[in-house]
């Protein structure tokens, strides 16, 4: 799988070669300089003008975020409002991260999501393999299981959770919110959809002619074979798990918390300082952004990839 | 190769099991060891893929299937969060008294209120923007990823960045629109104009995810249809209607019902958009989504057993959307059909 194949893949073909304003009724069938010329249909300026104001919205409330934790709870109280960074960043930054317990709170959700991402991959290449390539009695079944119940809503076993982590006292504790979502249907799913395709059968086979175990079969083949699908869900769990916000915020409390519980606790005081709020939420934002620039293309690749097959 | 159909045991259980039916000597060591090894390999064969998919399912029966199990047990009961495993029995009591709550059936009207105006606007721009990437573009990589940031913000960010930029006296939207000459609008007080609020946040968080979902399947599209679709003359937009939308067709439906399952189960939004904490969605209830109101009587209320019967009538919503989602399908399918059949025949 390449994430880039996307990228520069032969697209439809339309009449008009450019999206020319104004000449919108200049259009007749079959024209031969339009139908000859080929490949993928450039850009025209609107195309470009509209793609930019969308990425200005989108990436706006990120900038604002930053130039709000800048500056200072009188100043947000002020019209207009602050467009433009001010001299309060650090300070900002140092009040959230000891007041909400930032720090914690950072190293609580690495932890989280790092272990979510890798107990998804893990047990969702294993299963997604024996769904995919081998023969067992009731696979259908289960298979048609585990996608059903991708459409229950987590809030359906909340009431439950609560009370099987209350019975271990396992309130406020990690394993609380890492447990529940460490493996995912989803996941499977996503494994199994790839591994259909990019792991042929007959080199499995060959595998087991040459006498190699299920075991090694696995390590040997199948992990390697699987790597590339294995590092998108891994980002995409890890993305997920690192924003999930109705069950840690159940599960845990600020003395321990996520980031997202740690942020709603910001947001929660009598005279609640924006501007060190924001700062917070720059500081639980910062870590995905930063995964989103460097690894951006694979992700958009794999997001892409799992649509295309899903 | 066999066929991709076989069973992949068959090849190594022949090649293995290499002990001769009828034997006239007793079996010397070399044929002991290759039995043992057939043996073991078969077993291997046979137990490995359970030994595969059991992880999974242990984790998942523990946390996904016994959990939805026993909401539906505790549905029919009293029981309180100060004592969670003090079950009284109730019988249907949960739910009747639900139908009587008017704040479950404004619960239930603002979660699908806010659904549709978060939903529909969102897929629709979705599909305007993949269109848009799908040409030739410099910098394609760049804009992609510069959707997606919304996606990596979690909700809790998002909102409180909302809240500031919806303030009534001070947000900046308001401000650009007293700019603009229009009176300042109150977002959070207002039913329509807080759903508005909520709305907006979602669609800022997944109109970028969709549209790259919508975009994959584009560029899946056969290149001839356009090509005859602009031979029969067909403009730019009549094929964007009459070759790419239908093209698209599963992937519009999947991100739909994903999307409604999204919408269903809203709840971070609608929490954090009340600046003063509590989850009463707003001082009259005036976003209260099914999600917060489940989290109120459980968390607020202490009333677990009314809880998991609003987790219920959840789930049985989204059932009840699913079925109506597929009978859509089926008929569109029908009717499809039924034109293409009216054509040929004419």
């Amino acid at each position: 799988m390449s994430a880039l194949k996307t990228d520069h893949a032969p697209s439809p073909r339309t009449v008009p070669d450019r999206a020319r304003p104004g000449h919108r009724g200049d259009r007749r069938p079959g024209r031969g300089r339009a139908s000859s010329a080929g490949g993928q249909l450039h850009a025209g300026r609107i195309t470009y003008a509209v793609l930019i104001v969308v990425t200005v919205i989108a990436l706006f409330p990120l900038f604002w975020t930053a130039v709000a934790a800048s500056r200072n709870n009188t100043r947000l109280s002020e019209n207009p409002p602050p467009f433009w960074f001010g001299g309060n960043l650090f300070k900002n930054l140092e009040i959230a991260w000891t007041d909400a317990n930032m720090g914690l709170a950072l190293f609580n959700t690495a932890i989280v999501a790092g272990s979510i991402a890798i107990g998804t991959v893990l047990f969702g290449t294993i299963a997604g393999f024996a769904f995919a390539k081998l023969r067992f009695r009731f696979r259908n079944l289960l298979l048609l299981l585990t996608i059903g119940t991708m459409m229950v809503p987590p809030q359906l076993s909340v009431v439950p959770l609560f009370m099987a982590i209350a019975e271990l006292e396992w309130t406020n504790q990690l394993q609380a919110v890492i447990l529940p979502t460490f493996v995912s249907a989803f996941g499977v799913f996503f494994m199994r959809q790839y591994l259909l395709e990019a792991l042929p059968t007959e080199l499995i086979e060959a595998a087991r002619v040459d006498g190699a175990s299920s075991l090694r079969i696995l390590w040997h083949v199948v992990f390697p074979a699987a790597r590339p699908a294995m590092a998108v869900l891994g980002m995409l769990t890890f993305v997920m798990a690192w924003n999930d916000f109705f069950w840690p915020i159940i599960a845990l409390t600020q003395q321990n918390p996520t980031v997202q519980v740690a942020l709603t606790g910001l947001g929660r005081g009598y005279i609640p300082d924006q501007s060190v709020i924001m700062a917070g939420a720059l500081l639980g934002t910062l870590p995905l952004l930063l995964i989103l620039t460097l690894f951006g293309k694979q992700i958009v690749g794999g997001i892409m990839q799992g649509a295309v097959k899903g | 190769m066999t066929t991709t159909g076989s069973p992949v045991s068959a090849p190594p259980t022949e090649q293995g099991g290499a002990a001769p039916r009828h034997r006239t000597s007793p079996p010397s060591r070399e044929e002991k060891r290759r039995e043992r090894r057939s043996r073991w390999y078969q077993r291997d064969v046979k137990w490995s893929p359970y030994a595969f998919v059991a992880p999974f399912f242990l984790f998942f029966g523990a946390f996904s299937l016994f959990p939805l199990l026993y909401t539906g047990w505790a549905s029919l009961h009293k029981v309180s969060l100060t004592a969670p495993t003090d079950m009284e029995w109730a019988g249907l009591h949960n739910f009747s008294r639900l139908f009587e709550d008017e704040f479950f059936w404004n619960a239930l009207r603002n979660t699908f209120s806010i659904g549709i105006i978060s939903t529909v606007p969102q897929l629709l721009m979705a599909l305007g923007l993949a269109h848009l990437l799908n040409y030739k573009l410099r910098g394609a990589t760049f804009y992609r990823v510069a959707m997606l940031a919304p996606y990596a913000t979690s909700v809790a960010a998002a909102t409180l960045v909302f809240v500031m930029l919806f303030g009534y006296d001070y947000g900046m939207i308001n401000w650009a629109l007293g700019a603009a000459g229009i009176d300042p609008i109150d977002w959070h007080n207002d039913t329509l104009n807080s759903h508005l609020a909520i709305s907006a946040i979602v669609i800022w968080r997944w109109t970028g995810y969709n549209t790259l979902i919508y975009l994959a399947a584009m560029q899946a599209v056969p290149k001839d249809l356009y090509e005859s679709a602009s031979l029969d003359g067909a403009s730019r937009w009549q094929q964007f209607v009459h070759v790419t939308i239908p093209s698209l067709r599963p992937t519009i439906l999947f991100t739909v019902v994903v999307s409604t399952i999204g919408a269903t189960q809203l709840f971070g939004e609608p929490l954090l958009f009340n600046p003063g904490g509590g989850a009463n969605g707003g001082p009259d209830h005036q976003y209260q989504t099914l999600g917060l109101y489940l989290y109120e009587q459980g968390w607020t209320n202490l009333h677990l057993g009314r809880a998991s019967a609003i987790a219920w009538m959840m789930f049985l919503l989204l059932v009840l959307i699913g079925l109506l989602n597929w009978l859509v399908t089926r008929w569109m399918q029908k009717s499809e059909l039924g034109r293409k059949t009216a054509r040929r025949r004419s």
